[in-house]
């Protein structure tokens, strides 16, 4: 007989040693996903393969300009958190680490150069 | 298999996540790595997307270079890779919250939600293709 709780033997045995926060999280984004990805595909779909001007004027517009930063904002932090969740089943120790670090700096990258994008067509 | 840490308490070796070695293949584990796959793929087309949104916002020489990288034939094939792969996660996606909501969990259910899944994603992509 233990005189233990199943929460307390439960707690740290999961791959990722953490609680809820992260699945939760993983959830809010999801849901904002749903409703921002379907029109930027349709507003992205359309801008691509037009011609420099037509592009340039189409991401100065308020609409598809915000709509972009927000995908990027959002997707980009739900990948960083999706990879993450991926490479804490498959990796471990120091390699776990250089890869949560890879996936946290690629997804920055992408979001400061859409954003940077975004505001010098802008302006 | 067992080894021994600091504490002098006895650990087994557990397989990592999935457990490939005792998982027979099924419709619902294939459809779930599945939206791993896809999720973490689509960064590809995301740096592309950026590329040539950077590419627009720099100057019309260099928007030339990136608007022929996306339109040639290895463009194509990642943005319709991507589009295929965004429905999938998406409508994969929508399941996952359904199964959070505690619905769905019982396996005639869940198989049938998994051929919703891949069949819709490639309904919705060849939308995509015809409407954009």
């Amino acid at each position: 007989m233990r005189y233990i709780t199943a929460r307390k033997r439960a707690i740290g045995k999961g791959s990722a040693h953490t609680g809820t926060e992260h699945h939760w999280s993983m959830t809010v984004s999801a849901v904002a996903l749903a409703f921002l990805v379907p029109t930027w595909v349709y507003v992205f779909g359309h801008a691509l393969g037009q011609d420099y001007d037509t592009v340039r004027a189409t991401f100065a517009r308020p609409f598809p300009s915000i709509l972009t930063a927000m995908v990027l904002v959002v997707g980009m932090r739900h990948f960083a958190k999706g990879a993450t969740m991926m490479i804490e089943d498959y990796a471990r120790g120091t390699a776990r680490k250089l890869c949560i670090i890879a996936a946290y700096s690629i997804s920055s990258v992408i979001v400061a150069t859409g954003l940077y994008a975004l505001v010098k067509i802008a302006l | 298999m067992a080894n021994t840490n600091q504490a002098g308490v006895k650990r087994v070796e557990r397989p990592l996540s999935p457990h490939l070695q005792i998982y027979r293949p099924q419709l619902t584990s294939f459809t779930s790595i599945l939206t791993r796959i896809t999720g973490n793929a689509l960064i590809v087309g995301v740096a592309l997307a950026v590329w040539w949104l950077l590419a627009a916002a720099v100057s019309p020489a260099y928007f030339a270079v990136a608007n022929a990288v996306c339109t040639s034939w290895f463009g194509d094939l990642v943005f319709t890779g991507s589009a295929w792969a965004v429905w999938y996660h998406y409508l994969a996606g929508l399941r996952h919250l359904y199964f959070d909501a505690g619905k769905g969990l019982d396996v005639a259910t869940a198989e049938k939600l998994g051929w919703g899944v891949i069949i819709g994603s490639v309904v919705l992509t060849v939308l995509t293709i015809v409407i954009v």
